[in-house]
């Protein structure tokens, strides 16, 4: 990681902040003059992780660029609960066209500033996990092809949340959504389909490649900081529980985050020039279960007939990711 | 129209949003009772002095501290940590070693010579305070910074009381003692040593005292009828500990037997052992689970070669030796006699069977209830003569250092409150931090740091401490380690995980508010809130 590993004992660097650091090495979450990119006010549901996650990763990447911030936007739930027109939550320069071009609208406005030679100012694009891994993934892959001077964000809640969740391309096995309803003998979402961006990024060779997650918010931060440090392609994918499409309690998005990834189902690592290059370790490894039980989309895998053999799958599923991506490797100091 | 190419209207921001309205239950900030301070018989603010430590301010550490106990450094080596027994941490690892800052704490306050703060204005009232052991010196003190005039008369030719008549030197080294104590009378207390109070009445009439706090203490040995022989050598342990302080070390011989189970029985026969005793062995009738000595003393104790023989009585105890009979327990967890009996050689034998107190200055005052040998009290501390208040090992009572400090805290907030004609009431207190309360995935693992213990040779032959205390790097460390339970310690999370930025950040040293324009009640703050110091509450609706 990028950041130097800091130990007190009382809350590590876990916590967003800490009293007893010197405040140049607090996270910027912790800071009275963040830039809160997405104002108060914004219509967001109770405990959203997309509004968390994309203020973590936009104030990072305010920080980074001292304010000099473009963001180009996809159709989704995050454009909808920020902008409905006339009104923004947005405290930066901003831009929505349509659901599929945020990657194409990302690399006209770099386009746009190298020949104006605004070279201090830098672009973002984001978009959702269906903007992102369905229907802009065309324009997403050329951006990456063409190395184009964004970094592409993609807020990932496993379903189009936005319509009344229906099923997207990153919606996990076994997953209840508005298309895959828990009937017949392989309830939920199918199995061996869906596709992972992270890895399809990374074999475009692009400068840098991370997931990230709510629960992680100082290495979420690192990370964007990181993005920023690169000009050309850069795409991180960040994991933001989402409470009304995952039937979880609003005060639990950031304990079901944490449980992704302790669980192995969401690897937290980063790749540059499509090698792996650091992981974040899982402190303590969980049970599947533990992360399955608190949502109701994976409610029958569980009630009166379990269906142990469909948990085994996914836990053979967080079990192949953590070897995969070295999630219980110690990192090197 | 000025506006730019397709643009209609002025973009708007979302604060007119209102979004609070939503909200069907809020978060609320709230203080939390740490189970350590709910344990501290002395109520002590633990935790709040605990943050002073985390940030290096530790003279701030040590005036919170001694609003409390004005005798960290004694009491950072003699407690028996009730505070670390309870502590939320050592559900995740070890407790915090509490008892270890407070002695750094006490330890620096000597070594930097810090005061406490001059006392407030004078009330014109004058207390007696009757012995200078813990209870004694904690009431003056407290009293002493209220503003009224203290006198401390004590029977003994020194202060400290069992502290220093009780407490060995190798657990409480006489120069701390001194320093601490100095500190408290330096508050302008009037001290006359060698003054025995015959009479409360007749005293508190001779020096127009308003009012009275007696602390003398349990210092008469209970005996137990031995038969024994003529030349048979029996002394009883307060006796031993009280002449360790004189010029003539009491004469034990090589072979020493103390006869008891009690915290007492463990520090003779420490004292035996490094008075030059060979063979120190300690009789009790009952198994090691039901010794009233704590464990870790028991343990010391053993280390340093001291044998203790269970379930045994004394018979009989003639010159040069002892017969003892063998015990067992009964259904019911007593011991019962077996008819077994063994003979060991003893040159002397010490009874620590516990003490009763020395009652004869309360002969003849009116509404006292004295019962089981002690003197009964009220919950303000009063005994039923008005203006005469008790505390310490005199009155009900387990018998520490620590709850005598505590009397005497309590004690002289009541004798404040009564000289001023009205009565104290204790602020509520608040609901207990419990460990289900707290989210400990946010605190790194940090094991206890264990504080050096002196060589087992020079414990068996000399007085020095046994042990060691923290230095900077290590009290910090240990201090950091505290959970902070139930109380805010501003780490920011509820500021940064609130999807709604509803969360308002004060500054430095004043915590957090919520903005309920903006908040959505989701809760998160609560959930993430490593310190269980938020809790929400249903809206009304």
């Amino acid at each position: 990681m990028t950041f130097q590993p800091i130990k007190f004992y009382q809350t590590g660097t876990f916590t967003v902040g800490n009293r007893l650091l010197d405040p140049s090495q607090r996270s910027v979450q912790s800071h009275r003059d963040r830039s809160n990119a997405i104002n108060s006010g914004h219509r967001a549901c109770q405990g959203c992780g997309e509004a968390l996650g994309a203020r973590y990763a936009v104030d990072a990447a305010m920080d980074a660029t001292n304010s000099q911030l473009i963001a180009a936007n996809a159709t989704g739930c995050l454009e909808v609960f920020t902008t409905p027109y006339p009104e923004s939550s947005w405290q930066l320069p901003w831009m929505h066209s349509l659901f599929g071009n945020a990657a194409a609208i990302g690399t006209g406005i770099a386009a746009a500033l190298k020949a104006k030679g605004r070279s201090d100012v830098r672009v973002i694009a984001q978009g959702g996990d269906g903007g992102t891994t369905d229907i802009g993934f065309a324009c997403l892959s050329g951006m990456f092809e063409r190395n184009d001077d964004v970094l592409y964000i993609c807020y990932d809640n496993e379903a189009y949340m936005n319509t009344g969740v229906q099923r997207s391309s990153a919606t996990p096995p076994a997953a209840r959504t508005a298309t895959t309803m828990p009937v017949g003998p392989e309830p939920g979402n199918a199995f061996g389909q869906g596709k992972y961006v992270p890895a399809i990024a990374m074999a475009h060779d692009i400068p840098y490649v991370a997931t990230a997650s709510v629960a992680y918010l100082r290495d979420l931060e690192a990370k964007v900081k990181r993005a920023m440090e690169f000009r050309g392609a850069r795409y991180i994918h960040i994991y933001v529980p989402c409470p009304l499409g995952w039937g979880t309690a609003s005060h639990d998005t950031i304990r079901i985050a944490r449980l992704a990834h302790e669980t192995g189902l969401f690897p937290l690592f980063e790749a540059e020039y499509g090698e792996l290059v650091s992981s974040l370790p899982i402190r303590k490894q969980q049970p599947v279960e533990e992360y399955l039980k608190p949502q109701r989309r994976f409610a029958h895998l569980f009630g009166a007939k379990p269906r142990a053999d469909l948990i085994a799958k996914i836990q053979a599923r967080a079990d192949t990711n953590i070897l995969k991506y070295r999630q219980l490797q110690r990192e090197e100091v | 129209m000025d506006k730019p190419f397709a643009i209609t209207l002025d973009p708007g921001s979302s604060l007119a949003n209102h979004t609070g309205t939503w909200r069907t239950s809020r978060p609320q900030y709230v203080d939390r009772l740490p189970p350590c301070n709910g344990a501290c018989p002395s109520g002590e603010n633990i935790q709040g002095w605990l943050y002073h430590a985390e940030s290096g301010d530790y003279e701030q550490a040590w005036r919170v501290l001694t609003l409390d106990n004005p005798l960290p450094a004694v009491m950072g080596r003699v407690c028996y940590h009730p505070c670390e027994t309870s502590c939320n941490r050592g559900q995740l690892d070890n407790a915090v070693g509490i008892n270890s800052v407070e002695r750094f704490l006490g330890d620096e306050a000597i070594r930097r010579g810090w005061k406490f703060d001059a006392p407030a204005e004078s009330s014109g009232k004058k207390v007696l305070i009757v012995g200078a052991g813990p209870s004694g010196l904690s009431a003056a003190y407290q009293l002493a910074r209220a503003g009224h005039r203290v006198e401390i008369h004590e029977a003994g030719p020194m202060t400290g009381g069992m502290m220093r008549f009780g407490i060995p030197k190798y657990r409480l080294p006489r120069d701390v003692l001194a320093a601490e104590v100095q500190r408290i009378l330096d508050l302008g207390i009037v001290l006359k040593l060698n003054t025995k109070v015959a009479n409360i009445e007749t005293s508190m009439r001779a020096g127009e005292f308003n009012a009275a706090f007696l602390a003398v203490g349990a210092h008469i040995g209970r005996r137990a009828y031995i038969p024994a022989g003529d030349a048979a050598h029996i002394l009883d342990a307060v006796s031993v500990l009280r002449s360790m302080e004189g010029e003539e070390k009491p004469k034990l011989g090589r072979r020493v037997v103390v006869y008891g189970g009690g915290n007492t029985a463990i520090d003779v026969a420490r004292t035996a052992r490094r008075l030059g005793a060979t063979e120190t062995v300690i009789v009790y009738r009952r198994t090691r689970e039901k010794m009233p000595a704590h464990d870790f003393e028991v343990e010391e104790a053993l280390q340093e070669g001291i044998m203790i023989k269970w379930l045994s009585t004394i018979k009989q105890a003639d010159a040069g030796s002892l017969i003892l009979e063998k015990m067992a327990l009964d259904d019911t967890g007593f011991p019962q006699p077996t008819g077994e009996f063994e003979t060991i050689a003893a040159d002397s034998l010490i009874l620590a069977l516990g003490q009763d107190v020395d009652l004869s200055l309360l002969n003849g005052v009116s509404g006292l209830e004295v019962r089981d040998g002690v003197v009964q009290v009220a919950s303000n501390m009063m005994t039923g003569h008005p203006g005469i208040f008790a505390g310490g090992d005199m009155v009900p009572s387990e018998r520490t250092v620590t709850v005598g400090i505590g009397h005497g805290k309590k004690a002289a907030r009541h004798i404040d409150a009564w000289l001023r004609g009205t009565t104290y009431e204790p602020a509520a207190k608040h609901e207990l931090a419990a460990f289900n309360m707290l989210h400990p995935w946010y605190y790194s693992d940090a094991p206890k740091t264990v504080r050096p213990m002196l060589d087992i040779i020079r414990r068996q032959t000399s007085f020095d401490e046994v042990q060691g205390g923290l230095d900077q790097g290590n009290a910090l460390f240990e201090a950091r380690r505290c959970l902070s339970c139930g109380n805010c310690f501003e780490c920011d999370n509820c500021y940064g995980v609130c999807p709604d930025n509803a969360v308002i950040k004060l500054g430095p040293g004043k915590r957090f508010k919520f903005n309920f324009d903006y908040c959505k009640g989701c809760g998160m703050c609560a959930n993430e809130c490593p310190c269980g110091a938020i809790k929400m509450i249903p809206e009304e609706i």
